[in-house]
């Protein structure tokens, strides 16, 4: 008998005003009863409109069922028949624009919380599992991943599962991408990540710090190794900025620095070596997911005012409805429809203020979204002595500039098929390299579909079919 | 790990070391720089190549201690290890058909000027060195230079070494004797690239600067190194660390570098602290 109760198990949370001083995880996960008891909210319904709503197409009514009968042993096997990293797509995905947003038990209440579920089950698993895991048998084929974060990871754990042999090499010192430099503590705990990545190194997966791919080896040089493939999931690094006067000063960050800073380099620990500014009132100007993090960073560092300055309303918000509410919660203040227009210095050239103008929405614009109107005599200046700029990300250049015949897009994202099949025979790509800035699950869903295609290039070219 | 083959003391605050690193030796050229951390906690630093081994797999640094990261790396002895060290990152020096070139270097900034005169002189360019430091105690790579260099003037601010004033007033009196540069490349201390670049401005002679700002990926990635060139936001380690010095807004660049200096201090403060309680404890 299923659970017709119209609402979801509701997350267990650190308190707001405990949690926005420290950099423990946000949300404590569903206890088993919890978790049985929101599994029997699915109706596994016929159509099962959920899995079309994945990106990575997880058989999610399948594992629910298993879910509520408490065999979550068998629930994870289901998981990661798709997913490489279900601990950190439970976590961050926006569920309720995909396999949540088409849950028949939206129509009437809330949708089954599949992203809870897909937590719970993965954390039970990390927490309960033992036995060693199986090293597939090497085919004996060599391929090369770019970048360490979703999309690289996925990539190369589909192919290593399918016995190939695999190195990730990765620009940092430490392996994860925007999992462990963008993401916080607070909301991926770092731990999940190194426990994803040991299990890929348990395949077999070899990985290479400190390798800038495109200055230290080009992918012709990787070729030349004896790399059969090459796969290009490098990510959208650059961040942008507004070109508004001020930007320079003293005190302006780019969410980039501004998280690398607190996560990668741990400036949240009193021991860190790693200076960051000691800021009291800060601007996080931009809307989304990382305008969030960085908000909710600079509330746990200690800032007593932080403002998020978006210059759309709060429906147009890109960042997942979750994140949104938590920082209410945690008291960072919404500066909707405000658009800044200059960054003030104070007498020592850091920041003194940020002048905004107020904006109102007129037409859709080609995205679809109503376009933001600057109202006439609106300008008003917030009083802040930080301001990080969240606005967006392009992809890193190095590789473009130095991989010949790899076709790019004018703003510099790599031309692939939905494959990740690129210009260039044997090099694929994927992620936020190839469409600019996504998410961590369409990123995954990339890495995916492109070890696929790299499967059956490699089969292609070889001549033989190992499935035969 | 990257091993560290010699370490040399330079003088009291400048040390020498080769690292083992031979897919980064592989590829560097003058002008590229290194990111390192020394251990698993450390901050990442950019360093500028101050000469490499393609053959030995050898990269030179030459570093001052200014930080605890610096103070931390100067800690470690012959046959240790570093935990990172990912390069060559950002552009090469631009070398090619320079016929006549004034290198100019300011203290420790004379490490990276050094391989850009050695590798002018190779090619053939007719190179005078300029080198600039406080006293003659912190004087480094004079040998190196005479070697590379076809005319060579070393300046103190005391005159206890060389002839005595900047290098400014060298390279002025270079320029005014009717030497003929096709460029001048200048790299130390921000506020002596300014005053070369504001000298050589005058005389419409092309200045190359190398700029070191705050930096923690190296790769593009934080924009912490921003800096106006020509009215233009550039990033230093992708799109430099050499810039166009007559287009360099200067000033900004001196503001951007000073912002973390309280908490520098403090930090290496601590550091030269517990090192020394480390040794009391021995």
């Amino acid at each position: 008998m299923p659970n017709m109760s119209l609402k979801k198990n509701e997350m267990p949370l650190q308190e707001p005003s405990v949690r926005n001083k420290n950099f423990s995880e946000v949300a404590l996960g569903y206890t088993e009863e919890q978790a049985i008891d929101e599994a029997k909210r699915c109706l596994n319904c016929k159509h099962k409109p959920c899995i079309a709503g994945c990106p990575v197409y997880i058989n999610i009514p399948s594992f629910i069922d298993e879910v509520a009968k408490g065999n979550f042993e068998k629930a994870y096997k289901i998981i990661a028949e798709s997913s490489s990293l279900p601990a950190v797509c439970g976590r961050v995905c926006p569920q309720e624009t995909q396999c949540e947003q088409v849950c028949v038990r939206g129509v009437k209440g809330e949708p089954v919380a599949i992203g809870r579920l897909e937590r719970f089950v993965a954390d039970w698993y990390i927490k309960n599992h033992k036995s060693e895991v199986v090293k597939p048998v090497s085919n004996g084929h060599r391929i090369a991943v770019i970048g360490s974060g979703p999309a690289g990871l996925t990539c190369a754990g589909d192919l290593a599962k399918k016995g190939y042999d695999v190195t990730i090499f990765e620009a940092l010192h430490l392996a994860g991408g925007v999992l462990v430099y963008g993401i916080p503590e607070f909301r991926l705990p770092k731990a999940i990540v190194k426990k994803e990545i040991d299990a890929l190194k348990g395949l077999g997966v070899k990985l290479e710090t400190n390798m800038v791919i495109g200055k230290v080896l080009s992918i012709d040089e990787l070729f030349e190794e004896g790399f059969e493939a090459v796969f290009i999931g490098s990510g959208a690094g650059l961040p942008r900025f507004m070109n508004i006067k001020g930007e320079n000063l003293k005190g302006v960050y780019s969410a980039n620095e501004f998280l690398t800073r607190v996560n990668l380099m741990k400036a949240y620990k009193d021991d860190s070596n790693t200076p960051i500014q000691n800021a009291k009132r800060v601007a996080v100007v931009g809307g989304g997911n990382v305008a969030m993090d960085a908000a909710r960073c600079a509330k746990r560092l200690g800032a007593e005012e932080v403002y998020i300055v978006y210059r759309r309303s709060e429906k147009e918000l890109p960042a997942r409805a979750e994140e949104v509410e938590h920082a209410k919660e945690e008291g960072i203040i919404f500066k909707m429809l405000t658009n800044p227009t200059e960054i003030l210095p104070d007498k020592k050239k850091f920041v003194g203020g940020i002048k905004c103008v107020e904006m109102g929405l007129g037409e859709p614009d080609e995205s679809g979204r109503r376009r933001p109107i600057v109202k006439p005599d609106s300008e008003f200046t917030l009083d802040v002595d930080c301001v990080i700029m969240a606005i967006g990300t392009s992809p890193n250049p190095l590789i473009k500039s130095t991989t010949k015949n790899l076709g790019t897009e004018k703003w510099g994202g790599i031309i692939a098929d939905e494959c990740g099949r690129t210009t260039r025979e044997g090099v694929f790509a994927g992620g936020d390299a190839v469409t600019g800035a996504a998410t961590v699950i369409l990123a995954m869903g990339a890495g995916k579909a492109a070890a696929s295609a790299i499967d059956e290039y490699i089969t292609r070219k070889n001549g033989d079919n190992k499935n035969s | 790990m990257y091993k560290i083959n010699k370490k040399v003391c330079l003088n009291s605050t400048v040390t020498l070391m080769d690292i083992y690193a031979p897919l980064v030796a592989k590829k560097a050229e003058p002008g590229q720089f290194v990111i390192l951390r020394v251990d698993d906690e450390g901050e990442r630093i950019p360093l500028t190549i101050a000469d490499y081994d393609r053959e030995k797999g050898i990269i030179t640094i030459i570093f001052q201690i200014v930080g605890a990261t610096t103070e931390k790396l100067n800690q470690k002895n012959e046959g240790e290890y570093i935990s990172d060290f990912a390069g060559p990152l950002g552009k090469a020096t631009h070398t090619d058909g320079l016929k006549k070139v004034a290198v100019v270097g300011g203290g420790v900034g004379c490490a990276i000027a050094y391989p850009v005169a050695k590798k002018l002189h190779e090619q053939g360019t007719v190179v005078h060195s300029i080198v600039g430091f406080r006293t003659k105690d912190l004087i480094i790579l004079e040998d190196e230079f005479r070697a590379a260099s076809d005319k060579l003037l070393i300046m103190t601010d005391d005159g206890s070494y060389g002839e005595k004033g900047l290098v400014t007033n060298a390279l002025k009196a270079l320029i005014e004797s009717g030497e003929n540069y096709d460029e001048v490349i200048v790299i130390g201390p921000v506020i002596m690239m300014k005053f070369v670049c504001l000298l050589t401005k005058e005389y419409g002679i092309k200045t190359t600067v190398s700029m070191n700002p705050i930096m923690i990926d190296g790769t593009g990635m934080c924009g912490g190194c921003r800096l106006t060139v020509g009215g233009e936001v550039k990033f230093a380690c992708v799109d430099g660390p050499d810039f166009d010095g007559h287009l360099v807004d200067f000033d900004e660049a001196m503001e951007r570098s000073s912002m973390y200096k309280p908490f520098e201090r403090h930090e290496y403060d601590k550091a030269c602290n517990l090192f020394k309680a480390g040794e009391q404890n021995a």
